[in-house]
C-alpha cells in the first residue's frame, strides 16, 4: 500500500484494527523523531540547551535549522532511538524546564523575526512527582499562552505521538500539519480505558472513540494538512519521510510570511476561538435530533479523512468563524 | 431516552439527606449547619465541595448577579460512546445537577466592585471541561476585556472532557489565548481554585492568574494521583498536589479560607484595576503610557460611570 496509504486497507480493517495501528506506527520506536527529521530536511542544525533556570530537559530538543535556506527556530520533543536514549530522554516525557526552554526559544524567535516550527512527539508531559513541583501544568498553559500571541508565524507537525496538554504546548499554531500516522488525542487510549472502561485493556476502544487518527483529526478541524509517509510507515523510509515533509513545512512557512503579523495573530486567535462544538438550547419540548448509527457515523468520519488524505493542499487560512460559533453543529458536517 | 442516575444515595445510620459525615475528623454533620457553614466543617475546617449557587451567593453582592449565556449546551461531536453514550450521560448529569454545563459565567458585584465572573462546579461530569465550559471561559474573559472590568475564574474540574475528544483539548488553547488577550491589555485577571483543580483546567486558564488562591486542602494538580502513581512505580509525597503544596512551590499566591474568600477578593480588586487602555504589544511605539505598564492612578475615575451603564 505504498502509494495509497489509507485506501486499500481502511475499507476492509474495522475500525478498530484501523485506529490501533495508527497508534503502532505513532508509537514505533524506530520511527524518525525530530532531530533526524532535521538532519534529514535541514542544514545548518545548531541545537541550543537549558532553560536557564533549572536544567536542560533532554525531552525537548530546540534551536536554529535552515530549511531550503529559510531560518526556522525548531523547538521539539524528542523520544529516543533505543533504550539507552530513551532513558535519558524520558521517553520524550517533557519536565517542566523542557517547555521553558521551548518558551526561551520562542522569545528569542520573536525577537530575531524567525518563524518557529514545533514538532510534536510526546505521550503527554511527564507526571512525576518532580515534574509537578516545578510546575508542569503551569509551564505547559504559558507555552500555549505564549505560542498563541507570538508575534512570528508558528507551523506545527505532529510527527508521532499528540499526548494530550503535554503536546499542545509545543502544539499551538497558524498551521498544523500531520504526518499520516501521527495521532492526536485528550489522553492516552490506554488512560482513556481505564477512566472510561475500567480497565486499560479497552483502549483500542478508546483509541477508536475518541478519533486521534490524523485524518479524523482534519475533519475535526484541528489539524490542516497530513503528509502521507512512505511503505508501510515513516519507520521504513526516514529519508522519504523528511522528503515529502519539508515541502510541506516550506510551503505554509511561505505562504505564512505573506501575512501582517497582526492579521496573522487575529486569525491564529480566531482558529482557536472558533474551535468546540456546542448548541445553544432549544425551548423544552423541542425535538432531540435522531442519532445516526454509530456505523454510520464513522463511515463519514472515514469518508472526510479519506478525501483529505488523498490530496492534501496547502490549507488555506482558517475562516474568520468566531461569529458561527453560536449556531449548533451539525453531527452531518463532522 | 432512558436516563439512569450515576448515583444512588448511600445507605447508613443516619439519612444522607439530613446528615453528612466528615471524610476528614468523621464526625456527623447536620446539612442545614454545614450548608449555613458554607460546607466548611465546623470542627476539623474540612472544606466540602460547594454548588455553584452556593459559591455565587456568597461571593457576590446580593442580587447583582447577572448569568450570561445560560442556554449554552454541549453536543456530542465524536459520537462518543464507551460504556455509556455520551448524550446519557450528559442528560444524567442535567438531571442530578439541574445545570446544563459545568460551569455558569456572568456579571456581579464583589464588595461594590464589577468583575466578569466564571464558576465551575464538579456535580456536573467531575466539572470537565468540554466545548461549553471552554467557550464560557473565553467568553468571560472577553467581556471582561469589552467592559474592562477584572475577571474571576473559580475553578473546581478534573480536566478535559474525554468525550469531546481533542476539541475539548483545543479549550485550552481557546481560554489560554483569551486570557493572553486580557494580559496584554491590562485588564486584571484573579484564578480561584477549589478541590479539584486538575488536568486540563490546572494546564490552562487556571494556572494564570496575576493572582492565583487556593482554598485549604484542594486537590490541584496536573495529573491524576492514579495517572502519577500508574505511570511511574513511585509513591506519591504526602500532602503531594495539595494546595499547601502549590503555595509552597510558588504556584498559588495564597490559601485562603472560604469564610475568608470574598473578603480577600474585595481587597485584591482595590489593587487589581484595569489599565486605561491598550497598554499590550500593540500598543504604538509612541504611546507614552505602554511603557508604564498598568500604572493608573485616576483610572477608577474614568472607568466608573461606564461600568454602572452595563448593569440592568
Amino acid at each position: 500500500m505504498a502509494d495509497a496509504p489509507t485506501a486499500p486497507g481502511a475499507a476492509t480493517l474495522d475500525a478498530r484494527a484501523h485506529a490501533w495501528e495508527r497508534v503502532r506506527h505513532a508509537r514505533d520506536v524506530k520511527r524518525p523523531h525530530t532531530l533526524e527529521l532535521l538532519r534529514l530536511m535541514a542544514t545548518d542544525v545548531v541545537e541550543l540547551h537549558g532553560d536557564r533556570l533549572f536544567r536542560d530537559d533532554p525531552a525537548i530538543v530546540a534551536g536554529f535549522a535552515r530549511l531550503d535556506g529559510r531560518p526556522i527556530v525548531f523547538v521539539g520533543q524528542q523520544k529516543g532511538a533505543e533504550t539507552e536514549e530513551n532513558i535519558r530522554r524520558n521517553f520524550g516525557m517533557p519536565h517542566p524546564e523542557g517547555y521553558r526552554k521551548g518558551m526561551r526559544l520562542f522569545a528569542l524567535a520573536e525577537r530575531l523575526g524567525i518563524p518557529v516550527v514545533t514538532f510534536v512527539d510526546t505521550p503527554g508531559a511527564f507526571p512525576g512527582p518532580a515534574s509537578e513541583e516545578r510546575g508542569v501544568a503551569e509551564s505547559i498553559a504559558r507555552s500555549i499562552t505564549m505560542l498563541t500571541r507570538l508575534r512570528v508565524p508558528v507551523v506545527v507537525v505532529i510527527t508521532g505521538e499528540g499526548g494530550s496538554g503535554g503536546a499542545l504546548a509545543l502544539a499551538a499554531g497558524d498551521v498544523v500539519i500531520a504526518l499520516e500516522n501521527a495521532i492526536y488525542s485528550v489522553i492516552s487510549p490506554e488512560g482513556c480505558a481505564s477512566i472510561l472502561w475500567r480497565t486499560a485493556d479497552a483502549a483500542q476502544e478508546a483509541a477508536v472513540a475518541m478519533r486521534l487518527t490524523a485524518g479524523e483529526q482534519v475533519a475535526l478541524g484541528i489539524v490542516d494538512e497530513v503528509v502521507p509517509e512512505p511503505g508501510a510507515g515513516a519507520q521504513d523510509d526516514p529519508a522519504e519521510t523528511a522528503r515529502r515533509l519539508k515541502p510541506a513545512i516550506v510551503a505554509q512557512l511561505d505562504r505564512l510570511a505573506g501575512f501582517e503579523i497582526d492579521e496573522l495573530l487575529d486569525a491564529r486567535y480566531a482558529r482557536y476561538r472558533a474551535m468546540g462544538a456546542f448548541a445553544t438550547a432549544q425551548p423544552t419540548g423541542a425535538p432531540r435530533p435522531e442519532r445516526p448509527g454509530i456505523a454510520e457515523r464513522l463511515r463519514t468520519l472515514f469518508e472526510i479523512g479519506r478525501i483529505t488524505l488523498g490530496g492534501p493542499e496547502p490549507a488555506p487560512l482558517r475562516p474568520q468563524a468566531a461569529d458561527e460559533t453560536d449556531e449548533p453543529p451539525l453531527r452531518e458536517e463532522i | 431516552m432512558p436516563i439512569k442516575l450515576p448515583f444512588r444515595p448511600r445507605g447508613g445510620e443516619f439519612p444522607p439527606d439530613l446528615w453528612t459525615r466528615c471524610p476528614s475528623c468523621g464526625d456527623m454533620l447536620y446539612n442545614k449547619q454545614l450548608e449555613k457553614n458554607l460546607r466548611v466543617c465546623p470542627k476539623c475546617g474540612h472544606h466540602f465541595r460547594l454548588r455553584v449557587d452556593a459559591r455565587l451567593a456568597h461571593l457576590l453582592d446580593e442580587g447583582s448577579f447577572e448569568e450570561r449565556d445560560a442556554d449554552l449546551e454541549s453536543v456530542d461531536p465524536l459520537a462518543f460512546v464507551d460504556q455509556k453514550p455520551y448524550p446519557e450521560r450528559l442528560a444524567a448529569a442535567k438531571v442530578t445537577t439541574g445545570l446544563r454545563d459545568a460551569a455558569l459565567w456572568g456579571t456581579g458585584r464583589i464588595a461594590g466592585q464589577r468583575v466578569a465572573l466564571c464558576v465551575m462546579d464538579f456535580a456536573f461530569m467531575g466539572g470537565s471541561m468540554g466545548s461549553v465550559v471552554g467557550e464560557k471561559v473565553t467568553r468571560a474573559a472577553e467581556h471582561a476585556l469589552d467592559e474592562r472590568i477584572p475577571l474571576i475564574v473559580v475553578s473546581a474540574s478534573g480536566g478535559a472532557r474525554m468525550q469531546e475528544g481533542t476539541l475539548a483539548l483545543m479549550q485550552l488553547a481557546k481560554t489560554c489565548a483569551a486570557i493572553a488577550r486580557l494580559a496584554e491589555e491590562g485588564v486584571p485577571y484573579v484564578s480561584v481554585m477549589t478541590d479539584p483543580t486538575t488536568g486540563g483546567v490546572f494546564a490552562s486558564y487556571a494556572a494564570l492568574g496575576d493572582v492565583n488562591l487556593a482554598e485549604p486542602n484542594a486537590l490541584i494538580g496536573f495529573a491524576g494521583a492514579r495517572v502519577a502513581a500508574g505511570t511511574i512505580a513511585e509513591s506519591l509525597p504526602p500532602g503531594f498536589q495539595r494546595a499547601e503544596f502549590l503555595l509552597e512551590h510558588g504556584f498559588v499566591d495564597q490559601v485562603v479560607p472560604r469564610h475568608e474568600l470574598r473578603d480577600r477578593l474585595a481587597l485584591l480588586l482595590g489593587y487589581l484595576r484595569p489599565a486605561e487602555e491598550r497598554v499590550g504589544a500593540r500598543a504604538s511605539a509612541g504611546d507614552g503610557v505602554s511603557g508604564l505598564g498598568g500604572f493608573n492612578p485616576l483610572g477608577f475615575l474614568a472607568g466608573g460611570g461606564e461600568r454602572e451603564t452595563g448593569r440592568g
